[in-house]
C-alpha cells in the first residue's frame, strides 16, 4: 500500500484532499463559487464577456409559473430543462420533440407534461441542488451535436472538459455518453472520458467504468486519434473563463454545436479527478509548472503558448 | 505562513490539552479508568416497621469510624418525620420520631464510603473503663480463665489469641460456659465476654460491629470484632482467626452491646442494609482533593454542574471523538456517507438499542422507508411534503417494529425511541435520490459504508473507560482540536484513490 502511495505520488497524481487543501480551497475565492454554482450567472457573465453560451428560453423562479410552462416551450421544437445550482448533471431532461402534453426525450421515452411539471417542481424545491436550497429550473436551447462526435456518442451531447489554471489550460478531456450513462456526459455515470492532447486537440486514451478502452463500447468506433475541431478557439475560451470569474482553479465544460460552433456549456469549480485516469497522467505536476510560471504570462495567447508547449502529449507521458 | 500558524496553533492546543490532562493525572490523582473507582460503596439501610396510630420512634446506628473505610456523604430520607443525629462515645445516631403515625413506615439512610487503606485512627482513647463489675460466681470463673490465658500467653496479642480459643471451648470448659450463659454460641457474646475479661485486667477495650463488603453481594452481612486500646491506639482483632486482622473489607458501624436499631411504638420491625459498588463516584476522592491542593482550578469544571447536566455531557462529549473518527473515514480512508455526521448520531442511537439490533432496525427502517419514498414518487409530491410524510412514515415504522419486537418478547427495550427518526427520514431521502441517479449499486455502498462507519464509531464511544476518560479530562478536547485541525490540512491520497488510480500507476510503471 505504501509503495502504490509512494508511486501514484512519483506520477504526480493529485488526490482530493490535495485539491482541495492546495488548489480550491487556496486559490479559489469561496465568493467567487456562487458564479460557477448557478449556471443563470454564469450564462450572464458569460454574454456580457462575449463568451458563446447555449441561448436562455426562459426562467421558471416559482411554483406558479410551471402551470404556465406548455406555453413557454410551445414554439420550442427542443429544450433542456436543467436546475440552475444543479450538480453532477443531476435533474437534466433534454426534450427532443413535443407534441401536444406529450413530451419525447433524447433518450426516446416519452413523458406526459404533468410529469415534467413534478420535475420542475422538483428542481424548484431544491433536490438537485447544493445544499437543498430552492432552485430555478432554467430552459435553453438543446445542443446539436457536432458530426465528428457522431461516431462515438450514443444519445446526448458530449462535451470536452478542460481544466484551467490561472487561466492556462493544464488537461483536457471530452466526454461520450454512452447507452450506460443515458446520453449523459458524466463519467461517474457511465460515460467514456477520453483525453485530449492539449497541444493538438487529438484525444488519446480512454477510460470508461475505471477501465482503459480503444472503441466506443455502443457504436464500436476508435475513439483515440480524433482531432477536435476549433481546438485552439477551445483553449481560447477556456482560458477567457479565469477572467471572468477570477476562479484560479476550475474546469470549463465546452460542447461543440453543429450549426453556432463551441459553447460554454458550465463551469466547475472543483472539477473531478478523473480526468487523470482519462489522460493517464497525473495533474499535479502540470499545476505546479503553472503556479510557478503564470506570474510571467500575461495575455491569453501567452497562456495558451505555454499549455501548448508544455503540456504536449509526449511530453506528458514522461 | 498559514502552514506554520496551524501548526503552532495545533500545538498549542495539543499541548494544553495534554498538560492539564497530565496534571490532573498526575498531581490530583484524577482516575484515568473507572476501575480506579472501585473504592466506592454505596450503603443503604432501610428500616421497616408497622405504626400503630401512636408516637414512634426509631433510633439506628449510623456509618462510624472506620479503619479502612472513610464517609464520603450521607443523606436520609425520612418524609415527614423530625431527625436528630448525635454522636456518643464514638458512635453516630439517627433518631427519627414522629407524633403519630399509621401503616407500614420505612426510613432510608443512604451514605457513600470510600475505601481508604492505612489511614490514620483519630478515635479518641476511651472513656473510664465501664464494664459492668462482675459478681459472684462469675467473678471467680472470669478470674480462673484469665490467669489461665495470661499464663499461656506472653503479650497482649497472644493473650487475645488465647482468649478467642478458650472462648471457643464452651462445651469443655465450666467456666467457660457459665461465663457466656444461654447464648453461647453467639460471637457477640463472646466478644462481650472478651470485652468483661479484660477490663478485669484494666485493659480497655469494645466490640465492633460492622459489615463485609464484598463484590457482588446485595444483602450484606454483619460482621463483629474487637477493639482493644493498647499504647495509645485502638487495635482489631478478628474473632474468626482467632486475634488476627480484620479483612479490608470489614467496615465498622457502631461500638458496644446495644442492638443497631430501638424502635418504640410499632412493631413488625425489620432492617435491610444493601450495598453496592459505586464506580461512578470515585472521582469524588480526587475533586475533595483537588479543592484543598487547587480550589480553584475545578471550579469552572464539569463535574460542578448538576447530576442530570452532566449525564448529557458524558453523551455530548463522545461525539468530538465521533466527529475525528469522521474525519478520518472521510478524509483519510475516502469512505463515503451519508451526511458529514449522520455515522455519528447513529453511533450514538447504537448505544441505546447495541449494535447488532441497531443494524437489524436501521437496515429494517431504512428499507421499508425506501419503498414507502418510491411509492410516494409515483404521487408526485412536493419535496417538503414529501420529507414530512416519509418522517411520519418513519416514526410509524419504528413504533410498529417496538410494538412487534416487544409482543415477540425480543430484547430492543424502549430504546428505540431514541432512534434518530429525522435522521433516518433524511437517509430515506437522499439515499432514494442517490438510487435513482447513480443506481442502487451507489446508494446501497453510501449506505453500508454509514453504517460501516457508525460502527466502528459505536464500538469506540461505547468504551466505559473512552466514555469515563472524555467525561473527567474534558480538556482532551483540546487535543482532539489540534488533531482535526492538523487533519484539515491533510493533503494527501486517500486510501480508496489508491484503489481507483491503481491500474493507472501499474500501467504507466
Amino acid at each position: 500500500m505504501f509503495q502504490l502511495y509512494k508511486q501514484l505520488s512519483q506520477k504526480g497524481i493529485l488526490g482530493i484532499n490535495k485539491r482541495n487543501a492546495n488548489y480550491t480551497l487556496k486559490y479559489n475565492a469561496r465568493n467567487k463559487y456562487p458564479i460557477v454554482d448557478n449556471k443563470l450567472k454564469t450564462k450572464q457573465l458569460a454574454i456580457e464577456a462575449g463568451i458563446p453560451v447555449p441561448e436562455l428560453y426562459a426562467v421558471i423562479e416559482i411554483e406558479r409559473q410551471i402551470q404556465d410552462f406548455d406555453d413557454m416551450i410551445k414554439d420550442l421544437p427542443s429544450f433542456v430543462i436543467k436546475p440552475a445550482r444543479g450538480s453532477g448533471g443531476n435533474g437534466i431532461v433534454v426534450i427532443s420533440n413535443h407534441v401536444r402534453d406529450m413530451y419525447q426525450k433524447a433518450s426516446g421515452d416519452f413523458i406526459t407534461s404533468d410529469e415534467i411539471k413534478y420535475h420542475i417542481s422538483n428542481i424548484l424545491s431544491g433536490l438537485y441542488s447544493l445544499g437543498g436550497q430552492t432552485d430555478n429550473a432554467i430552459i435553453e436551447y438543446r445542443i446539436q451535436p457536432d458530426l465528428i462526435f457522431e461516431p462515438i456518442s450514443y444519445l446526448g451531447v458530449p462535451d470536452i472538459r478542460i481544466i484551467v489554471f490561472f487561466g492556462i489550460p493544464v488537461m483536457s478531456m471530452v466526454r461520450l455518453p454512452t447507452r450506460m450513462s443515458d446520453g449523459k456526459a458524466n463519467l461517474h455515470q457511465g460515460a467514456i472520458g477520453a483525453g485530449i492532447d492539449i497541444a493538438t486537440g487529438i484525444t488519446l486514451s480512454a477510460v470508461w467504468k475505471d477501465t482503459i478502452i480503444t472503441n466506443h463500447p455502443d457504436t464500436g468506433y476508435p475513439v483515440s486519434d480524433i482531432r477536435i475541431p476549433f481546438w485552439e478557439k477551445l483553449l481560447n475560451l477556456s482560458s477567457r473563463c479565469y477572467e471572468m470569474t477570477g476562479l484560479a482553479y476550475q474546469g470549463v465544460d465546452i460542447v461543440l454545436d453543429k450549426d453556432k460552433g463551441p459553447m460554454i456549456l458550465e463551469l466547475n469549480a472543483r472539477p473531478g479527478l478523473n480526468i487523470q485516469i482519462a489522460n493517464q497522467a497525473g495533474l499535479l505536476t502540470r499545476l505546479k509548472l503553472v503556479e510557478a510560471h503564470h506570474h510571467e504570462l500575461e495575455s491569453i495567447d501567452d497562456k495558451i503558448q505555454f499549455a501548448i508547449h508544455h503540456f504536449k502529449h509526449s511530453t506528458a507521458l514522461e | 505562513m498559514k502552514k506554520i500558524q496551524l501548526f503552532v496553533l495545533s500545538g498549542i492546543l495539543i499541548c494544553l490539552g495534554s498538560a492539564i490532562f497530565i496534571y490532573k493525572y498526575h498531581f490530583l490523582n484524577f482516575p484515568i479508568t473507572p476501575d480506579k473507582t472501585s473504592s466506592f460503596w454505596d450503603i443503604e439501610i432501610r428500616l421497616s416497621v408497622d405504626a400503630e396510630d401512636k408516637p414512634l420512634k426509631a433510633s439506628l446506628f449510623l456509618a462510624g469510624e472506620s479503619e479502612n473505610f472513610t464517609i464520603n456523604s450521607e443523606h436520609f430520607l425520612s418524609g415527614k418525620y423530625g431527625l436528630v443525629t448525635e454522636k456518643k462515645n464514638n458512635n453516630r445516631k439517627a433518631v427519627w420520631s414522629i407524633r403519630k403515625v399509621n401503616g407500614r413506615q420505612h426510613l432510608y439512610y443512604r451514605v457513600l464510603v470510600q475505601k481508604t487503606a492505612g489511614k490514620k485512627h483519630t478515635r479518641l482513647k476511651p472513656e473510664k473503663i465501664s464494664a459492668s463489675p462482675l459478681e459472684e460466681p462469675y467473678l471467680s470463673a472470669a478470674n480462673r480463665l484469665w490467669n489461665d490465658v495470661y499464663e499461656h500467653s506472653a503479650d497482649l496479642n497472644t493473650v487475645i489469641g488465647n482468649l478467642f480459643k478458650r472462648l471457643n471451648q464452651a462445651k469443655t470448659d465450666e467456666n467457660i460456659a457459665l461465663l457466656l450463659g444461654k447464648d453461647a454460641a453467639s460471637t457477640t457474646r463472646k466478644l462481650e465476654t472478651a470485652v468483661e475479661l479484660l477490663a478485669l485486667a484494666g485493659i480497655p477495650a469494645q466490640v465492633v460491629h460492622g459489615f463485609d463488603l464484598r463484590e457482588e453481594i446485595i444483602q450484606v452481612k454483619m460482621v463483629s470484632w474487637l477493639e482493644v486500646y493498647h499504647q495509645r491506639k485502638w487495635t482489631s482483632y478478628n474473632p474468626g482467626t482467632f486475634g488476627g486482622d480484620i479483612p479490608e473489607s470489614y467496615i465498622a458501624w457502631w461500638r458496644g452491646s446495644e442492638p443497631m436499631y430501638k424502635i418504640r411504638g410499632g412493631t413488625n420491625s425489620q432492617i435491610q442494609v444493601t450495598a453496592q459498588k459505586n464506580e461512578t463516584k470515585a472521582i469524588q476522592s480526587a475533586i475533595v482533593q483537588s479543592k484543598l491542593t487547587a480550589p480553584h482550578f475545578l471550579k469552572f469544571s464539569l463535574l460542578n454542574l448538576p447530576i442530570q447536566n452532566q449525564i448529557i455531557y458524558r453523551v455530548i462529549l463522545l461525539i468530538p471523538l465521533g466527529a475525528l473518527l469522521v474525519v478520518i473515514f472521510r478524509n483519510i480512508i475516502g469512505i463515503k456517507t451519508f451526511g458529514t455526521f449522520m455515522p455519528v448520531l447513529i453511533a450514538l442511537s447504537f448505544r441505546e438499542t447495541q449494535l447488532l439490533w441497531g443494524i437489524i432496525l436501521f437496515s429494517l427502517v431504512i428499507s421499508i422507508g425506501l419503498a414507502i419514498r418510491f411509492y410516494l414518487e409515483n404521487l408526485k409530491l412536493l419535496v417538503v411534503p414529501r420529507l414530512s410524510a416519509i418522517l411520519i412514515a418513519v416514526i410509524i415504522i419504528i413504533a410498529g417494529l417496538n410494538i412487534f419486537t416487544y409482543n415477540m418478547g425480543l430484547p430492543l427495550g424502549l430504546s428505540v425511541s431514541l432512534f434518530p427518526i429525522v435522521i433516518l427520514s433524511m437517509a430515506i431521502e437522499r439515499m432514494s435520490i442517490l438510487w435513482d441517479e447513480r443506481g442502487p449499486g451507489e446508494a446501497l455502498s453510501q449506505g453500508v459504508g454509514t453504517l460501516a462507519v457508525s460502527a466502528v464509531i459505536y464500538y469506540v464511544i461505547k468504551n466505559h473507560i473512552i466514555e469515563h476518560t472524555m467525561f473527567f479530562f474534558p480538556e482532551l478536547l483540546f487535543i482532539l482540536f489540534g488533531i482535526t485541525l492538523l487533519l484539515g490540512r491533510y493533503s494527501g491520497f486517500r486510501l480508496v484513490e489508491l484503489y481507483r488510480f491503481k491500474e493507472f500507476a501499474r500501467k504507466k510503471r
